[in-house]
């Protein structure tokens, strides 16, 4: 295990040939570093340091660039995936949070809680391409599959908010439950999953409609309603399942798409926060902020199988292939 | 201290600053329509009283209105795609005059009032706005007016004094620091909160080894001299007192509190209204999103938060909340609406806060604070309840007095 770490790290700081293995990116929020796990040994292969807070964290389609919301630099700061060298920051307006990239690779949609906007940059240009008012204090943010809108969750006015990738103006607004974290489309882009923190739910919207269809509640036994705080998100690539993490209740929720309604609640670390899937699915990761780990989560058989101690606080993760591409 | 006789008016167009640009870009991109307008009132009623003994607590001439200012701000941008509109008018009033500004806004025809009231004043006030209004008390923190002197259309969104007490008892009893001495000022007021230090005492399994009571002998509440005499008196005053892990004090009009950490004769915290300190909010409090709260608080009021401020945002967010699910309806179906289990609140304490319905009192976390950071937050995990461990702090369905 050990050798091939040593390995894997070594062809990393060279920067040549292809890097044996997929990678996760965790941001440690208290850490002020990422750390970066070898997907088959599981092991911590490299830490970033030097950022301040990071937390939202995705990949270029490709997998070569990670892009990483570093909320007190004010920035979004990128990273090679390969070499983990720093390329130029992007600008990100005040205290960026999270951010969802257009499926082409460019612009990255960034909401800014501070100042209830959501900033489009140009990836390659480096150049803000404009700055889209929304409700008070936008967190969560998801795009269409075929890139034509961007969601934007607001913590304080309860709504997502649905922006025309082309024109960014704001084309619907849906009232969901309290306190709205992320959002996600299914693969056909027909609904669109938004979970709230402190409402305790998640809210299905038809895309036709922009009509809440259904409201799935979540019920652990032995704990009570206010512990259950619906965070993170993802839907399988084949739209069947969804995960939803449930904060406090230190569980990831599986939800059956077709039905709509809960199916499994996995077991996971302390104040279970974001999600990620590996390239091929197979694997969901979960970031844990009061336990330090990281579980993965076997999809297959919707198994805990490990968990792994990362950096201090670990708030966002995402993985990407070892020859590119990204789940 | 006591800011001028004024009213101010907050609507979507004079709230400056980047907000109003963002509602006024919003209303480009949002078609205009009629729709339904929600009016409230915030009723500051300052009594005549003596400065704080820290400069550092004088009060500023916006308190509370500071925090209307936000929540207006808060619930316009959200009614802009819900084609609802917020308009709050802010009162400065004295005991005298408080009966007939709230009135001239009841026959405004203005349906939610939010006041920042003694005890008194707020039931005079309630029973005024009778079947008139939907009152928010964002300041009296008495028991009783959750008890035996509640009222029909009398929320409260200040937390009680028994709740303040609870949420301290609840971390001193999680440290083991179950010995306490209670200190409590001469005033009515003071003796309402030892008493709910006294009843949190017997709830969480603490004891009261010794009591005493500081006499409010009047006199300026400020000296060139400042410490040179309090060092020599408290030591002294609080040197009979019997061996205690934690000294409470109970001063809620603000004689002495401030006068006994390091000055005790044993080497003991203070906690209560100094030391440790329980309140609803804090500029320190940063957890659960605070940060954006204090952010824009900061942006607009141009000074850091006051409880006050936050409890009025409190009353005004439950408002917006409420108008964004009832979508129109008067004020006894949002009442309605507010005490339903379908209402919840989102306001940076980590999870929902609702409204008791068997004394109108709404349920949140409590931060505990020395001032510098937020120490805890209770209820602490360790206390459990069969429906909501926020009913851990505060009166309780079989115990209240309430018959609302």
């Amino acid at each position: 295990m050990r050798r091939i770490a040593a390995t894997a790290a070594v062809l990393a700081l060279l920067g040549t040939g292809p890097a044996l293995a997929d990678k996760v990116f965790v941001t440690n929020e208290k850490g002020n570093s990422i750390s970066v796990l070898d997907a088959s040994s599981l092991q911590v292969i490299h830490t970033i340091e030097g950022l301040q807070r990071p937390r939202g964290i995705t990949a270029s389609p490709d997998g070569r660039h990670i892009y990483v919301c570093a909320s007190d630099d004010n920035l979004v700061r990128v990273f090679d995936a390969a070499t983990y060298e720093e390329l130029p920051s992007l600008p990100s307006g005040a205290d960026p949070e999270l951010f969802v990239l257009h499926p082409s690779g460019s612009p990255l949609f960034i909401a800014n809680e501070d100042d209830n906007l959501v900033t489009v940059v140009d990836v390659n240009s480096r150049q803000v391409l404009a700055e889209v008012p929304v409700g008070v204090e936008p967190e969560g943010m998801g795009v269409s599959p075929d890139g034509k809108f961007v969601v934007t969750t607001s913590e304080t006015t309860n709504m997502a908010h649905l922006i025309d990738t082309t024109t960014y103006q704001i084309v619907g607004n849906v009232l969901v439950d309290s306190r709205p974290r992320f959002a996600e489309y299914t693969p056909d882009g027909k609904f669109l999953f938004v979970s709230a923190e402190i409402g305790g739910t998640v809210s299905v919207i038809d895309t036709a409609t922009n009509e809440v269809v259904k409201k799935i509640g979540f019920e652990v036994q032995g704990l009570l309603p206010e512990a259950i705080q619906p965070v993170g998100l993802r839907i399988t690539a084949d739209g069947t399942k969804a995960y939803v993490a449930l904060g406090p209740a230190n569980r990831v929720a599986v939800i059956d798409v077709a039905r709509l309604a809960v199916t499994d609640y996995l077991l996971v670390g302390q104040r279970v926060w974001q999600l990620a899937f590996s390239p091929d699915g197979k694997t969901l990761y979960t970031t844990n902020g009061n336990s330090n780990d990281v579980s993965v989560i076997d999809t297959q058989s919707d198994q805990v199988t490990v968990s792994v101690p990362v950096g201090e606080q670990p708030w966002g993760v995402v993985a990407v292939a070892s020859a590119g591409g990204v789940e | 201290m006591i800011g001028g006789m004024g009213r101010q008016d907050i609507d979507g167009c004079r709230i400056g600053g980047a907000v109003a640009l963002a509602l006024l870009v919003l209303a480009a991109a949002t078609p205009a329509q009629s729709g339904v307008e929600y009016r409230a009132a915030v009723l500051r009623v300052d009594t005549p009283a003596q400065p704080p003994i820290s400069r550092l607590d004088r009060k500023p001439d916006d308190l509370g209105f500071a925090g209307a200012t936000l929540g207006t701000a808060d619930n316009a941008t959200t009614g802009r795609f819900l084609d609802q509109t917020f308009a709050t008018e802010t009162v400065v009033a004295t005991p005298q005059t408080a009966e007939s500004e709230m009135t001239r806004l009841l026959d405004q025809g203005i349906t939610y009032i939010v006041t920042l009231a003694d005890a008194a004043t707020t039931v005079k006030l309630a029973d005024l706005a009778g079947n008139r209004a939907l009152v928010f008390n964002a300041l009296a923190t008495d028991d009783r007016l959750r008890g035996a002197d509640c009222r029909a259309n009398l929320l409260h969104v200040a937390p009680s004094d028994a709740m303040l007490a609870d949420a301290l008892a609840q971390y001193l009893v999680w440290k083991r620091w179950g010995t306490w001495v209670l200190v409590s000022g001469s005033h009515p007021e003071d003796q309402a909160l030892a008493a709910a230090y006294r009843h949190a005492a017997e709830k969480f399994g603490a004891q009261i080894a010794g009591e005493k009571t500081y006499e409010d002998t009047g006199g300026a509440r400020r000296t060139d001299t400042g410490h040179v005499l309090v060092q020599r008196q408290m030591p002294v005053f609080t040197q009979d007192l019997p061996d205690h892990d934690v000294m409470i004090a109970a001063d809620r009009t603000g004689v002495f509190a401030d006068w006994l950490p390091w000055h005790t004769w044993a080497s003991r915290p203070v906690a209560g209204s100094a030391g440790l300190v329980p309140q609803s909010w804090s500029p320190a409090h940063e957890a659960w999103g605070a940060t954006q709260f204090q952010t824009r608080f900061e942006k607009l009021a141009n000074r850091p938060a006051r409880s006050e401020d936050y409890q009025v945002w409190m009353a005004l967010r439950v408002i917006g909340e409420a108008a964004a699910r009832t979508k129109g309806g008067d004020w006894p179906a949002m009442h309605d609406f507010i005490l339903s289990p379908a209402f919840d609140l989102a306001a940076f304490k980590g999870q929902k806060l609702t409204f008791r319905d068997w004394d109108g009192q709404l349920r949140q976390p409590v931060l505990l604070t020395d001032g510098q950071v937020v120490v805890s937050v209770s209820p602490q995990a360790e206390f459990l309840h069969q429906v909501s461990q926020l009913d851990t702090l505060g009166i309780d369905r079989p115990e209240t007095e309430c018959k609302r």
